[in-house]
């Protein structure tokens, strides 16, 4: 989006672009990147929270519809898995950051909100499932889905963190993320549709 | 050629072969801060050592005290000082967890593990784990017990774990403040030899807590006898762990005040477990033999009660 700018303003000249399809190929870069982890340090030199925002927002609007009767015994509401995912990182990267790690603040949240998105596939994989059927076999398919993908999520987001990280304390920052994609993970296998 | 081979690239080489080159050049060494952690660590580990650093008063034992002090010296306000209580590395979470788990009869746990660094990352995320592993294997077991019932619908019944978190947070940060004050103010009135700093009592109920996560997952067990059982065997180690770090606290002070702080001490963590297993677990059903009631009409009707 280019705002056109009119010769009476100070600004003219500078064109403000607000998302750009220079930013649009830099996020889908980066989803490659985390696809296919390799050492690359795309994702921490050029962070951007719009991925991990589209991403929270499109897992949350999934997990949607899944509430019982009454509100009491339900999955979470869009709020909530919203609140737990960027609540989740924040704390994690503060985490990081006491142990003594090296990275920046939003470098960490990038790298762990674009992690996410094997989750958010596993999660569109068990809708489809769901539509076919909820029985065992369906079942069956979702647990091993999201358990493949929970693995793909937290060995991303490790080989992305894990060199800033000082060296006797790489498992007391790896644990934090597991147990925070463990949490998304579950959110994903118990969702049951009305 | 000099000149060239001057301009050409050269890689530094070890400290060693190039002392060994020029013996007599000044030497700078820069520790990098895990070293000197680890050297740190390894001096406390030795306590002897220690003693004898001390008695000697060596320039070695001169930095230790002089980074001890440093230690906590940083404004509130400041990261650094918040960078202090994290101040542990892997071997040292996994060590106090063990001693948690495996209390020594006798030993203190504050004494024999923190030793003067409390941290605050095993309270933090031990609790983060019990409040998942409570609310996780609560909504399982509730699943397996229900499971044969064809009005059961599954619910995932998220509200609980906010409910697991509020409880285990404030049991871990709420009754260690309580218990600080007292003892503080206990202090006041009887000279105790053994005081503890609010930090240290945070770290011994955090790393207490450990032991029910194992058995929060094994509760899933529909069996009342074995849940019980599970229950008072993890009451008993970690009670055990609380008992043997708060008695030198107390033992001074007033026959009937000391029982009373201890007795207090493991009532509220017996509350918390049965309070735990009782909100998120289910309790499993049990089939009666069928009472034989005379129905109207003289048949006898065989009920199964559920």
């Amino acid at each position: 989006m280019r705002v056109s700018c009119w010769r009476s303003l100070p600004t003219c000249g500078l064109q403000s672009t607000l998302f750009q399809l220079r930013d649009l190929k830099a996020v889908g870069k980066k989803f490659v990147h985390v696809m296919y982890p390799k050492k690359s340090s795309a994702l921490l030199r050029d962070w951007d929270l719009w991925g991990p925002l589209v991403l929270c927002v499109s897992l949350a609007l999934m997990l949607q519809g899944g509430s019982a009767d009454s509100k009491e015994d339900g999955g979470p509401q869009f709020a909530e898995v919203f609140v737990i995912i960027w609540f989740g990182a924040v704390v994690i990267t503060l985490n990081s950051k006491l142990l003594g790690g090296t990275i920046s603040f939003f470098q960490s949240l990038c790298v762990l909100g674009y992690c996410v998105l094997p989750l958010t596939v596993a999660m569109l994989v068990c809708r489809l499932v769901l539509l076919a059927g909820s029985g065992t076999v369906s079942f069956i398919i979702r647990l091993i889905v999201v358990i493949a993908m929970f693995a793909w999520s937290t060995l991303a987001s490790t080989a992305f963190l894990a060199d800033s990280q000082p060296p006797h304390r790489k498992a007391l920052v790896v644990y934090p993320i597991f147990l925070f994609y463990f949490v998304i993970s579950w959110m994903i296998l118990t969702f049951t549709p009305q | 050629m000099a000149a060239v081979d001057d301009l050409k690239f050269r890689e530094f080489d070890d400290a060693a072969t190039l002392l060994a080159a020029n013996p007599d050049a000044t030497t700078i060494s820069i520790d990098e801060p895990t070293e000197a952690h680890k050297k740190q660590h390894s001096r406390r580990q030795e306590p002897g050592r220690e003693e004898d650093d001390e008695l000697l008063g060596t320039d070695d034992s001169d930095k230790t005290e002089l980074l001890a002090g440093q230690k906590k010296s940083a404004p509130f306000w400041t990261f650094e000082y918040y960078q202090t209580f994290f101040d542990v590395d892997t071997y040292q979470v996994l060590d106090r967890i063990k001693g948690s788990v495996f209390p020594v009869p006798g030993r203190n746990f504050v004494r024999l593990y923190v030793r003067s660094n409390p941290d605050l990352y095993g309270p933090f995320w031990i609790c983060a784990t019990l409040v998942f592993a409570i609310a996780v294997s609560g909504n399982l077991s509730n699943f397996f017990i229900h499971l044969g019932r064809p009005t059961y619908h599954y619910v995932p019944e998220f509200r609980k774990v906010s409910i697991a978190a509020t409880t285990i947070y404030a049991y871990a940060w709420l009754v260690p403040l309580a218990l600080w004050g007292f003892l503080m103010w206990r202090n006041s009135k009887v000279m105790n030899i053994v005081s503890y700093s609010f930090l240290e009592i945070v770290c011994v109920y955090g790393y207490s807590l450990f032991v029910y996560i194992p058995t929060a997952i094994l509760w899933i067990i529909p069996q009342k006898v074995v849940r019980w059982v599970l229950m008072i065997f993890s009451l008993c180690l970690s009670g055990s762990v609380l008992v043997m770090t708060f008695w030198p606290a107390v033992r001074d002070d007033n026959r009937r005040i000391a029982l009373a702080t201890m007795g207090t001490i493991v009532l509220l963590h017996a509350l918390l477990s049965v309070g735990c297993l009782a909100y998120f677990f289910d309790a499993p059903e049990v089939d009666f033999p069928a009472p034989i009631i005379p129905a109207h009409n003289g048949t006898t009707l065989i009920t199964k009660v559920k």
